[in-house]
């Protein structure tokens, strides 16, 4: 039981808008499809749910669902805004499909469901009077109640504001383990997927770049663009790149991509070894966490690094730094 | 002081400024429609001085009068039902596939909107009688040829309405729907059909309207036996000069009427602005999609019949083909049908659909401008509610009334307008007015008002203001409308068939005289009269539909 793709392609008007994409997806595991918008990620999920045609094989336990339309998949599709029908309640909604199938004890499950998003009495509600987050966690009971043999989610938290995506992000994953859904969900914020997801797929520019789990892809990003993408400050390649490695205590690699927090200021008292970074403050800038610097790194050049807030190192100041490996990622 | 001052010459100007836009149109909607439409009424209640309303109640309770009612009201009902069914599958193969030829099929079917009545009637009466292609079926003379009479004109309404709205529907919720296991009919059912309800009703109350005041072709189909409200008031106030009767019957067609536009008004569909929308794109028909486009081949089929059967019998001449009909419309007809050739009354038609068109649109304009200012007063807007209602009326009010009130009222001082040359213009102007309202109104409504305070926030007077904001999203819609309001002139009749003089007729009008005239010659020019006339309202609206602007005839 899992969705298997294999050399799915779609165009648009003659327009490529996914090439050639082979992608599994094992039963009960959250698929997070990331890429910037118009890497054809979001067309992907319309063609898996059939509402794109597409070329190349889509198939469902071992099943090819080329000939099987939209309604027959029992893949429920949740949009970026809900798509709530505006004309029925919030119960009428969440038992939309129930009702479809003529299911009985609707209105208990209708209740099991608004319990599960949290949106216990909620029921004779309009969707106009709901807040967005609420609309989504509507969206996502009436997509659930199907019991869907997997769960397509296009961007399901971005038309939230942050606090409330970060909170509703890991409410996502709560409910999606709670119910054991497999889960195939698109998005271009990199925190979000690590929050929701167990698997990742990187998309760019319509084709699949990097696929697997999501630690993984995260330790070894398949190039410069992917790690950047990924939520990394800077990629370093040749002299540099062997610098930061050398000092991290890590064999030498064509190319590494460093987070911005990977660099500290060290503040400790005694020598360091040779392979030790120094350098000159460029700027310095507050946030409630730690100090934010550019430092211009012998040997290196313009790199990222924190201090923590209490140390004040201002701009012109000469500084160490130690680097920490686990937030490296070297790329072959 | 100062400021003071300031306060108040700003709470006196708002409504001064809408009252100053606004006041040109009442006043012409006032002279040119209240005071005949009045007067007409009046008629009814005062004989020779004396206040007697007792005749128009003894003729409501005429058994002829509640056949008459009764008549309209049924054959109005079926045609708007009949139009309804057949257009929704249209709307949606016309306005959510994208085939060949899809564009032409389109504009097409608009075609029989703006073809004039008189032209429809004729080609009907071709279609369907004794002589005709379907003469074996027996419907000449029947309610099933008035019937298909409105549908043909009709079924046009509902495309145009129905197909906009959903046009601009999002196909999202459908697609959240079948994703959650609804086939096409339960999505159909469930979603689509709920969210296009507003237009479909709104569409079916403005047909219902057209149907029930439709002049021409009931009086060319119907025959004496068969007759609507409005037939039946032209044949008393002309032929029976039974003036009470006339005036009772205008009195409940106009209050059905605005019964029926306030049902209609509030009905129209009013997008709600929290939701974004995105408009599908028409995409390739599929399997599914083959009854739609069966059921728009079969109205493209009814569309076509008496148009193809009106050509061809204007071609036809003793028992082969010719132009001879068309060759004789320089002149009169056999027996003195006619005072001018028909040439001529083309000519007089073009003349008159100018001034009418430039007439209709700078009310328009005027009215469009003061109904969609924003309001800052609950009294403000009620103001400019009723304003947006009032100029809806000559919509359904009897053109025959309204062409009757201007010979009975406007022939005496203060106004007296009997030679004007304008009359004719301005009465075919008031019938097209609510067209011109109704096309402008969504498209200023359309515009956001931030977009004139940011311009007036850099610095842009009212009329600066107008020219960056206003004018380049109206320019189009502006044009379309006043093609849309040519060739509504050019096809009046209900008004112009009581104001026109013999030596100044219009087409339709000539049409009409020239069928009533025995004389196979006379026949045959009718039936050339009809298509030249069609063949002009036609090219004029393919090069409005060319311009694309949706809310064209969306009433």
């Amino acid at each position: 039981m899992s969705l298997s793709l294999t050399g799915v392609s779609v165009d648009y008007d003659g327009v490529p808008a996914v090439v050639d994409v082979d992608l599994g997806l094992p039963a009960g595991q959250v698929l997070a499809v990331l890429g910037p918008s118009g890497s054809g990620k979001s067309t992907l999920l319309r063609a898996v749910a059939g509402l794109e045609p597409a070329r190349g094989t889509i198939a469902w336990a071992g099943q090819d669902l080329a000939g099987t339309p939209t309604h027959k998949r029992g893949f429920a599709l949740m949009f970026q805004d809900g798509q709530l029908f505006p004309h029925l309640t919030v119960a009428r909604n969440v038992g939309y499909a129930l009702r479809l199938r003529r299911a009985p004890d609707t209105e208990r499950r209708v209740t099991e469901l608004l319990e599960l998003v949290g949106l216990s009495g909620y029921g004779d509600r309009l969707p106009s009077t709901l807040s967005g987050g609420e609309r989504q966690r509507v969206a996502l009971a009436r997509s659930l109640a199907v019991e869907p043999r997997l769960l397509l989610l296009d961007e399901p938290l971005s038309a939230l504001d942050a606090g409330l995506r970060e909170r509703l992000a890991g409410e996502l994953r709560d409910i999606l383990v709670a119910a054991g859904t497999t889960a195939l969900m698109v998005t271009h914020d990199h925190d979000e997927a690590y929050t929701v997801a167990d698997r990742l797929a990187v998309m760019r520019a319509g084709r699949l770049v990097q696929s697997g789990a999501i630690d993984e892809v995260w330790a070894a990003p398949a190039d410069p663009e992917t790690a950047l993408f990924l939520g990394y400050a800077r990629v370093l390649e040749g002299t540099a790149a062997d610098r930061v490695l050398a000092a991290a205590g890590l064999r030498a690699a064509s190319a590494v991509a460093v987070r911005r927090s990977a660099l500290t200021v060290d503040v400790s008292e005694g020598s360091a070894g040779p392979e030790a970074l120094r350098g000159v403050v460029l700027s310095a800038r507050v946030t409630p966490d730690q100090v934010r610097l550019v430092v211009d790194v012998e040997g290196v050049g313009e790199l990222d690094a924190v201090a923590s807030v209490n140390t004040h190192p201002a701009p012109g100041e000469p500084v160490r730094l130690t680097v920490d490996p686990s937030r490296l990622a070297t790329i072959r | 002081m100062a400021r003071h001052h300031h306060r108040l010459t700003h709470a006196v100007r708002r409504p001064a400024a809408l009252l100053a836009l606004a006041l040109l149109p009442v006043l012409v909607l006032g002279v040119f429609f209240l005071l005949p439409v009045s007067g007409m009424v009046a008629r009814g209640f005062w004989v020779e001085g004396d206040f007697v309303p007792g005749g128009v109640v003894e003729v409501l309770t005429r058994p002829r009068t509640g056949r008459v009612v009764w008549f309209t009201v049924w054959s109005a009902g079926t045609a708007t039902v009949v139009s309804v069914v057949l257009g929704l599958p249209a709307a949606y193969a016309l306005h959510r596939l994208d085939f060949p030829l899809r564009r032409l099929v389109r504009a097409g079917l608009l075609v029989p909107f703006v073809l004039p009545t008189v032209v429809v009637g004729v080609a009907f009466l071709e279609l369907l009688g004794e002589s005709g292609p379907l003469g074996f079926l027996g419907f000449d003379g029947t309610p099933v040829a008035i019937i298909a009479g409105l549908v043909f004109f009709n079924a046009a309404v509902v495309i145009r309405a129905v197909g906009a709205s959903w046009e601009s529907l999002d196909s999202r919720p459908a697609e959240a729907a079948a994703a959650l296991g609804a086939t096409p009919l339960q999505v159909f059912r469930t979603v689509t059909l709920p969210s296009l309800r507003p237009a479909i009703v709104s569409a079916a109350s403005v047909v219902f309207l057209f149907c029930a005041t439709s002049f021409g072709v009931v009086l060319t189909l119907g025959g004496t036996e068969y007759s609507s409200v409005e037939t039946e008031i032209y044949l008393l106030t002309t032929d029976l000069l039974d003036l009470p009767a006339a005036a009772a019957l205008s009195i409940i067609q106009l209050l059905a009427v605005v019964a029926l536009l306030a049902v209609a008004a509030r009905l129209r569909a009013s997008a709600d602005p929290s939701v974004t929308r995105v408009p599908a794109r028409p995409r390739r028909p599929a399997r599914a999609d083959l009854p739609q486009l069966v059921m728009t081949g079969l109205l493209l089929l009814l569309v076509a019949a008496p148009i193809v059967t009106l050509v061809l019998g204007s071609l036809r001449v003793g028992d082969g083909w010719g132009l001879a009909n068309y060759r004789a419309l320089d002149s009169t007809g056999s027996q003195q049908a006619l005072v001018v050739p028909v040439t001529e009354a083309l000519a007089t038609s073009l003349r008159t659909a100018v001034d009418a068109t430039w007439i209709s649109l700078t009310l328009g304009l005027l009215v469009a401008l003061a109904v969609t200012r924003r309001s800052r007063s609950r009294a403000e807007r009620s103001v400019r509610t009723v304003l947006d209602g009032f100029f809806m009326l000559p919509l359904g009010v009897s053109a025959a009334t309204l062409g009757f009130g201007f010979l009975i009222t406007l022939d005496r001082p203060p106004v007296d307008l009997r030679d004007s040359a304008l009359l004719v213009p301005i009465a075919q102007a008031l019938v097209a007015l609510p067209l011109v309202v109704r096309t402008l109104v969504p498209v200023l409504d359309g515009i956001d008002d931030r977009q004139r305070q940011a311009a007036a926030s850099l610095g842009a007077g009212p009329l600066r203001t107008l020219l960056t904001v206003d004018v380049p999203v109206l320019w189009k819609p502006l044009l379309a409308a006043s093609g849309f309001a040519f060739a509504a002139s050019l096809g009046e009749f209900g008004a112009t068939a009581f104001l026109a003089r013999d030596e100044s007729a219009t087409l339709p009008v000539v049409i009409f005289r020239l069928i009533g005239h025995p004389g196979a010659m006379n026949y045959g020019m009718a039936l050339a009269a009809s298509v030249v006339l069609a063949v002009t309202t036609a090219v004029v609206m393919f090069a409005v539909e060319r311009l694309r602007v949706p809310s064209l005839g969306a009433l």
